[in-house]
């Protein structure tokens, strides 16, 4: 440590904390109030404190059971075809709280009976529902295809360089831009996939409409994510292979290892942590998706891409409603906060 | 043997391709008509400038969107941050890491616990602050006071000086830069801020050089914050007006022209310091 001087040493670091403090700390704080307010970008009214509301409006989540029409004999009614014929599910009630009225999400049957799920917000829970999914389409392909990138590169062999640096080329293009060129890549009817496709299947048409498509939308963006960032994981794998002691690989040799067993028992031991980390940095970057759905999709179709941080800039910027869409975030970071905490858990066991 | 190797090098030719080829499609389209651009999607033409190259489509985009304004302007954001940034996050670490106050262990884990909060958490609550912040601004040459941050250059300077990440890259270097150094310049009569500024801060070129690529990738490729805070042109960056242009035109070799303008910078800064580049990519990926 250096000299003590109090009044020097808060000198030097006060333009910096200052700021800290006006860029996150303060927004950090005026989140949690506003969310619990009815605050709008521009309204006549002046904000009120409305409690829990808008965590209401953003989780509130009800199953109904509607059972099956019966006769004056107790047996269960069927229609023309067989299925079974339910009582009319009851109106959506008006509510007197000021929230909004619970939507019907989903339907789903077990044995006779039928269950129809009902929020407030179905947009959210589509939201919530589309980050996991991509969260799972991207994590593993993205790590996958870094971990064999990793292992390709990594013996020295010639133009070992060259290779790294395309693998990296794309994390270097910058998001917006590479969702724009794959809106090219993707297109129905023109789309390099579409035609690299139909040359593949002997000179045919293809036209998938990869980002028009409910099903195709969200793991089409995936793969595209997975592209533009496997290089960096590429990069970071590739120090922690580095770090695996080159004995253990020439006494697993000595031992008659194949391959296989060389990667399955020596590098993927070796790599631990290295892993553990991609996957969670991964992971939480995965859960802000939020440019390329911006650029491609707008959420669409029929909100098969809106994710989590769409839906609070939607809500809280284009629809205006500040407090609300602060309130999708603060949901958001309550998500990765905990994937940070089960990394410490995990990271502080493989300590021990 | 020499099959295995021969395999490996067709995997890693197919894998270039697939990995270089949407770049080399975006860069050779760029300076293709559009016909052009269709008629070579089904052979490898289509990753090669050839045939009936021009600059048009560079013509094109200068002329119907204000893209040298947007360049301008982002040019000007990411650099004004990168030197304030790199200043006030190095005078921050050396605070922590030099002086002995009081106080300065608990600010030193708030600001790495500040890590853990995401931007997007903050965005929305920034805005609003923002909104209704005074600034001085310069009007018919005379000052007056603006209502708030709204449509200008410093909201989309200021927020992103500090960071807490950086200051701890700054500290972490700083610590292996023996006190010694210190000593003997404060026995040659060196008060604090000349042994940061002489002393520390020149030996501190790999992390300045780490910090820069870092804080510039980040505000070059900011997206979320100005769609937020920016409505009119004057002073918008060029993501913006990239995503705006690609929203409003349905040529393609246009957009891969302008789309090929937003990469060249990046591009140029990855070519020159290729090394350190990837290695404070990769660093700052091992934050945690």
């Amino acid at each position: 440590m250096g000299a003590r001087n109090d009044k020097k040493g808060i000198a030097f670091t006060f333009p910096a904390l200052f700021l800290l403090g006006f860029s996150i700390i303060l927004p950090f704080l005026a989140a949690a109030v506003m969310t619990l307010t009815d605050q709008r970008m521009l309204s006549p009214n002046p904000t009120e404190f409305v409690g829990l509301d808008n965590y209401k409006r953003l989780l509130s989540i009800r199953v109904q059971s509607v059972p099956p029409v019966l006769d004056d004999a107790g047996t269960i009614q069927r229609d023309a075809e067989g299925n079974i014929r339910y009582v009319r599910s009851a109106p959506i009630e008006r509510t007197s709280d000021g929230l909004p009225p619970y939507q019907e999400l989903g339907v789903f049957s077990i044995g006779n009976s039928r269950y129809v799920v009902q929020v407030r917000d179905p947009i959210f829970w589509k939201a919530l529902a589309n980050t996991f999914l991509f969260v799972l389409f991207v994590v593993p392909f993205q790590i996958g295809a870094a971990l064999g990138l990793a292992l390709l590169v990594k013996n020295p062999i010639l133009g070992r360089t060259a290779f790294r640096t395309f693998f990296f080329a794309p994390v270097v293009t910058s998001m917006v831009v590479v969702s724009i060129v794959w809106a090219f890549l993707y297109n129905e009817n023109s789309g390099l996939i579409n035609q690299i496709l139909g040359v593949f299947a002997g000179g045919g048409v293809v036209a998938i409409n990869w980002l028009g498509n409910e099903t195709l939308a969200l793991p089409a963006i995936a793969l595209m994510s997975a592209w533009q960032g496997a290089g960096f994981q590429m990069i970071i794998i590739l120090a922690g292979l580095q770090s695996i002691d080159e004995q253990l690989y020439e006494a697993a040799r000595l031992d008659g290892a194949s391959e296989w067993q060389q990667f399955r028992h020596v590098t993927l031991p070796g790599l631990k942590n290295t892993l553990t980390f991609v996957v969670v940095t991964t992971t939480i970057a995965a859960f802000s998706l939020f440019v390329q759905v911006d650029v491609m999709t707008q959420g669409g179709p029929n909100d098969a891409t809106t994710t989590l941080i769409y839906h609070a800039v939607q809500s809280g910027f284009r629809e205006q409603d500040v407090a609300y869409g602060a309130s999708v975030a603060v949901v958001y970071f309550l998500l990765v906060l905990g994937v940070a905490l089960i990394q410490r858990r995990i990271a502080g066991s493989a300590e021990r | 043997m020499n099959l295995k190797l021969a395999l490996r090098y067709l995997l890693l030719a197919i894998l270039s391709m697939i990995f270089l080829g949407p770049i080399l499609f975006m860069v050779s389209s760029s300076f293709k008509p559009d016909e052009q651009i269709f008629s070579d999607l089904r052979s490898m033409r289509a990753f090669l400038p050839v045939g009936d190259v021009s600059l048009d489509n560079y013509e094109q985009v200068f002329a119907q969107s204000r893209l040298f304004l947007y360049f301008i302007n982002s040019v000007l954001i990411s650099a004004i941050t990168v030197i304030l940034g790199i200043l006030v996050n190095s005078m921050a670490a050396f605070g922590l890491q030099r002086v002995v106050w009081r106080g300065q262990a608990l600010l030193l884990a708030l600001i790495l616990a500040l890590l853990v909060i995401p931007f997007e958490v903050l965005a929305i609550p920034l805005m609003m602050i923002v909104a209704k912040l005074p600034w001085i601004g310069v009007d018919a040459g005379g000052l007056t006071i603006v209502g708030s941050w709204f449509n200008s250059l410093h909201v989309q300077i200021v927020p992103f000086i500090a960071n807490a990440f950086v200051i701890f890259l700054f500290y972490q270097f700083f610590k292996d830069i023996p006190l010694e150094l210190d000593d003997a310049a404060r026995m040659d009569g060196a008060n604090l801020w000349q042994i940061y500024w002489r002393i520390l801060m020149p030996n501190a070129k790999p992390v300045i050089a780490t910090a820069t690529i870092i804080l510039f990738l980040a505000m070059w490729n900011q997206y979320l914050w100005p769609i937020l805070v920016i409505q009119g042109q004057e002073t918008r960056p060029i993501m913006v007006g990239i995503q705006q242009f690609f929203g409003r035109t349905a040529d393609w070799g246009q957009v891969m022209a302008y789309a090929t303008i937003v990469t060249l910078p990046v591009l140029l800064v990855f070519v020159v310091f290729q090394r350190r580049f990837v290695q404070s990519v990769a660093g700052a990926g091992l934050k945690g």
